[in-house]
């Protein structure tokens, strides 16, 4: 699977994003964006609104096309016409703002469909997987419930758990705690930060700079569609370098 | 029940009465009676073949793919310009001897090359095939399949679009590729949404087929102008033919009002 039109690459990068361009019409939305994610790092890139990060979040598993640019994730240059983009997106788990269950399957219909049908494993073997991972979460008991009968934090533990059924080396989060209600957030957080001391490759699109300050490697402030700082998540609270950055902690930090 | 109910239903014991007591309605009422099997046979062969088409031309419609997108819009925007009654004529009178042209020439060609005995046989048939040998019904069905197909592509594009962009976005990001998507995510919930469209247009297509008395085809509106002309009844055909279509598309409506009703409860 691995892709001979690579140079090798360094062991330890999961990620390579280099002078990624991505415009919607007239808005650019990316301006030579380069990031590199290595194995087991947990990356929190975090900003304005309309400053990119979902973009660069979803060219990430080619949910959105970049214009230019080159993206290596695994060893597989996700940008190179002739990848069958599905192998990669079936190694890179993802969780959105929305959660996107599929309304229509009960949580185990949920967590055991992509398993079924892309990793070909039997319903057996599906459903087991799928009850270990909806104990991790901490929702064993919901696994015939539909999603219509779940609290907004129920939906993203089981939104998580799908992903994670698959077995994926990097799981990218897109907003995971900001459709939710206050009382709800930790108990996502919670799951998250399980996965990133188990050693997760984890992009996280983020507002919980608390999550940050635990569980970061590195965060990445991303502003007008270039990345202005990257930076350990001790340095970056305690010195921040740019003034766009110190402007925008100013205002979200109480 | 509403006041319109109680009319309607006044109007039907009326009807039925007539049947019981009076011997030309009963005797309208048996002639014509063969020709709701006929009508609820036809609707039922063209709906399923309709909704087989509108599928795929729905599919079309939403793809990506240049060639499939073109050629479902294509179909479907002639086929909406073109009354059914013209479509229905033309699928009888032209595409069906065209296509046996075609299968007459097959034959031909098969004649003249294949030197294998087996094959020469259905070579002869072929090339024997006449227009008169393919059944006015089959060609009335396949008329008014076409013409639905295309109302029915535009409900499944709907069904499909209906659904939030989210789905398709997690479906693919687990790794499925398009088709699974669509097979196991999109198109079971874009199918539950539009069962109640679905139903209407089953509805007005089991009206549209009377169209096919046209081509004499032994449907209810052909049994009802025969039944006239051979007893000079015009009243009492006329109002039995109503009163067989009514019974029908009520009880069918009614249907559809429960497939609603329970969907509404379910989301």
């Amino acid at each position: 699977m691995k892709s001979s039109i690579v140079e090798p690459l360094p062991m330890d990068d999961d990620i390579i994003i280099e002078h990624l361009y991505k415009s919607f019409g007239k808005v650019k939305a990316l301006i030579d964006a380069n990031l590199r994610v290595k194995r087991g790092e947990v990356c929190f890139i975090f900003g304005p609104s309309g400053g990119g990060k979902s973009t660069l979040l979803r060219c990430i598993n080619h949910l959105e096309a970049p214009d230019s640019g080159r993206i290596i994730v695994d060893g597989i240059p996700v940008t190179h016409a002739k990848t069958n983009i599905d192998l990669v997106r079936a190694e890179v788990g993802m969780v959105f703002q929305l959660f996107n269950l599929f309304p229509h399957l009960t949580v185990l219909g949920n967590v055991t469909l992509a398993q079924e049908k892309v990793r070909k494993r039997s319903r057996g073997e599906a459903e087991r997987v799928a009850r270990e991972l909806l104990e991790r979460v901490g929702i064993p008991e919901k696994a015939n419930a539909y999603p219509g009968q779940l609290s907004g934090g129920q939906k993203q533990r089981v939104a998580i758990a799908r992903a994670l059924a698959m077995n994926p080396k990097i799981m990218l989060f897109d907003e995971p705690t900001s459709a939710l209600d206050a009382e709800m957030i930790k108990e996502v957080l919670d799951v998250m930060m399980d996965l990133a001391q188990e050693g997760m490759t984890m992009v996280v699109v983020s507002h919980e700079m608390g999550f940050a300050k635990a569980a970061a490697d590195r965060m990445v402030f991303l502003d007008a569609g270039q990345i202005v700082e990257e930076e350990t998540p001790e340095e970056l609270f305690k010195n921040p370098k740019e003034e766009r950055t110190k402007q925008f902690l100013s205002q979200i930090l109480y | 029940m509403p006041w319109w109910g109680l009319i309607v239903l006044l109007a039907f014991l009326l009807v039925v009465y007539l049947i019981y007591t009076s011997a030309t309605y009963q005797d309208a009422y048996r002639f014509l009676v063969a020709g709701v099997k006929v009508t609820i046979l036809v609707t039922l062969i063209s709906f399923s073949i309709a909704i087989v088409l509108g599928l795929i031309a729905g599919l079309g419609r939403v793809s990506k793919n240049v060639i499939f997108y073109t050629g479902a819009s294509v179909y479907v925007e002639v086929v909406r310009g073109i009354p059914l009654l013209v479509q229905i004529i033309y699928f009888a009178y032209v595409v069906a001897p065209l296509l046996v042209q075609i299968v007459n020439s097959l034959g031909a060609f098969m004649l003249q090359y294949t030197a294998i005995q087996p094959l020469m046989g259905l070579a002869h048939t072929l090339t024997n095939l006449h227009i008169q040998d393919v059944d006015v019904t089959a060609r009335a069905i396949a008329g008014l399949a076409f013409g639905y197909g295309a109302y029915e592509a535009e409900v499944f594009r709907a069904g499909i679009q209906s659904i939030e962009r989210g789905q398709m976005e997690a479906a693919r990001s687990l790794g499925m590729s398009y088709f699974q998507a669509m097979r196991y995510i999109i198109l079971p919930q874009a199918i539950r949404r539009v069962l109640p469209p679905l139903g209407n247009d089953f509805i007005a297509m089991l009206k549209d087929s009377s169209l096919i008395s046209v081509l004499a085809v032994r449907e209810l509106t052909h049994l009802g102008k025969l039944n006239r002309a051979r007893t000079f009844r015009t009243f009492e055909t006329w109002n039995t033919v109503t009163f067989l279509y009514l019974i029908m598309t009520i009880s069918l409506s009614l249907v559809v009002k429960f497939i609603e009703r329970r969907m509404a409860f379910e989301e």
